[in-house]
């Protein structure tokens, strides 16, 4: 995990003039964005706005053309993929609208698997994963593929699978957007008050405002810009 | 809705007789209920006493109608005030939300920031709402969730107007 002390403005993540394009039209155009640890920001906009593509570059899964990204005083554009990568494994959650859980496994090895690669033993990563199942409302489900479970059930499945590894910073886009409005707001409710008590920051990418107000502020992307002038860095 | 601060923003591209504000105010307000000459008459004197407008001239004949009115440097500056605050967030303010983003494009102040402003306001209040029901009981979350489902319904009319905003400014300018 790192430890290295966050930015001199109580940052823990943050990107400045984000530029990325997929063709003609910019993804992203001057992106700007950042996080204090613990703290959990909404990402709103029109579908096609950006988000994702925010989201993708914070957690360095897509690089930037242009503008740079700096997780605990390290900046991420600098960084080997190998050294992205074990960022991503040490340091990050995961937890998207659909398909993130490995189908031949069963949802307690699922949630097993962060610790798995980080080189915990099988039986003591299990019993960690247990935990956070039940922590999750979803201990009975763990012997049961994903493609056996409900999509709510799915949901807890994955961020039990997220927070596993004490991440410092949970990515989520559009956690519930597969989800109807009673286990939307649930597993809402499950990973802000788990990622608040293990001091992880949320970065979610959302376009409902009632999924967005379990936030601490929000911030909005349109055309690739982020709106609010107040939180641009 | 501040009809108030509603006559005075149409003032404020130049001055108007009293017929003209009614039937400016009908026309880009008052699709369903137009509004009353009593009313434009009590708000004018209201706004003179206050030194939010001035009486510009008068007409021969008699009747306050046909006193020109202008808005003041004070009344500017209350337009302003009244469209950069954004509104309590409470239900059927639909009206009053639409009047302040057709004034904003009449008046040549941003539109944008003004659902920026009361989207944000609104998801504070939504915040406040998330906070109560996650500690209350079911009845306090039920409560909860009847709101949360009308601010939502609001914000949803504020994104899409954030969308439509090019068209609706052409037309208001039409
Ligand atoms: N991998 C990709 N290849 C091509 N175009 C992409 C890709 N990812 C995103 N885009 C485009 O970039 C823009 C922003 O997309 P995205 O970040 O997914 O928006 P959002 O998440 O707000 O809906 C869209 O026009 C989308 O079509
Ligand atoms: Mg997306």
């Amino acid at each position: 995990m790192s430890t290295q002390d966050t930015t001199l403005t109580g940052s823990l993540l943050s990107a400045h003039e984000l530029r990325k394009s997929f063709g003609p039209t910019p993804a992203l155009d001057g992106a700007s964005f950042s996080i204090r640890p613990g703290e959990v920001v909404a990402i709103m906009g029109p579908s096609g706005s950006g988000k994702s593509t925010l989201l993708h570059c914070l957690a360095g899964i897509v690089p930037p053309d242009s503008g740079t990204i700096t997780y605990s005083g390290r900046h991420l554009t600098a960084l080997s993929d190998a050294e992205r990568s074990a960022l991503r494994r040490n340091d990050f959650g995961f937890v998207f609208q659909f398909g993130q859980l490995v189908p031949e496994l069963s949802c307690v090895e699922n949630v097993a698997l962060p610790l798995r690669l980080a080189g915990i033993k099988r039986k003591d990563a299990h019993r960690a994963a247990q935990k956070w199942l039940e922590r999750l409302e979803v201990s009975d489900v763990g012997h049961k593929r994903p493609g056996e479970v409900s999509g709510g059930q799915g949901q807890r499945v994955a961020v039990a699978r997220a927070l596993v590894g004490s991440p410092r910073v949970v990515f989520a886009d559009e956690p519930t957007g597969a989800l109807d409005s009673y286990n939307g707001e649930r597993v809402m409710q499950l990973l802000t008050d788990a990622a608040r008590e293990s001091q992880a920051a949320v970065v979610l990418v959302t376009h409902e405002a009632r999924v967005a107000a379990y936030s601490d502020r929000e911030i909005v992307v349109r055309d690739g810009q982020v709106r609010d002038a107040a939180v641009a860095v | 809705m501040s009809i108030g601060h509603t006559l005075l923003g149409l003032l404020e591209s130049g001055p108007r007789h009293g017929y003209d504000l009614k039937r400016a105010f009908d026309e880009k307000f008052g699709h369903d209920r137009p509004v009353h000459y009593g009313q434009i008459y009590s708000t004018m004197s209201r706004l003179l006493k206050n030194g939010l407008v001035e009486v510009d001239g008068v007409e021969s004949g008699s009747g306050p109608e046909r006193k020109r009115y202008a808005i003041t440097k004070a009344g500017i500056t209350d337009v302003g005030q009244w469209l950069a605050q954004p509104e309590k967030p409470d239900p059927y303010l639909q009206s009053t939300l639409y009047t302040k983003v057709v004034l904003a494009l009449l008046t040549g102040r941003s539109a944008v920031e003004l659902l920026d402003t009361q989207r944000s306001e609104h998801l504070r209040m939504m915040r406040i709402l998330t906070d109560r029901k996650r500690q209350g009981d079911i009845a306090d979350q039920l409560i909860c969730d009847h709101a949360l489902f009308h601010l939502e319904a609001d914000l949803r009319w504020l994104e899409l107007t954030a969308a439509r905003l090019d068209r609706l400014a052409q037309e208001v300018s039409a």
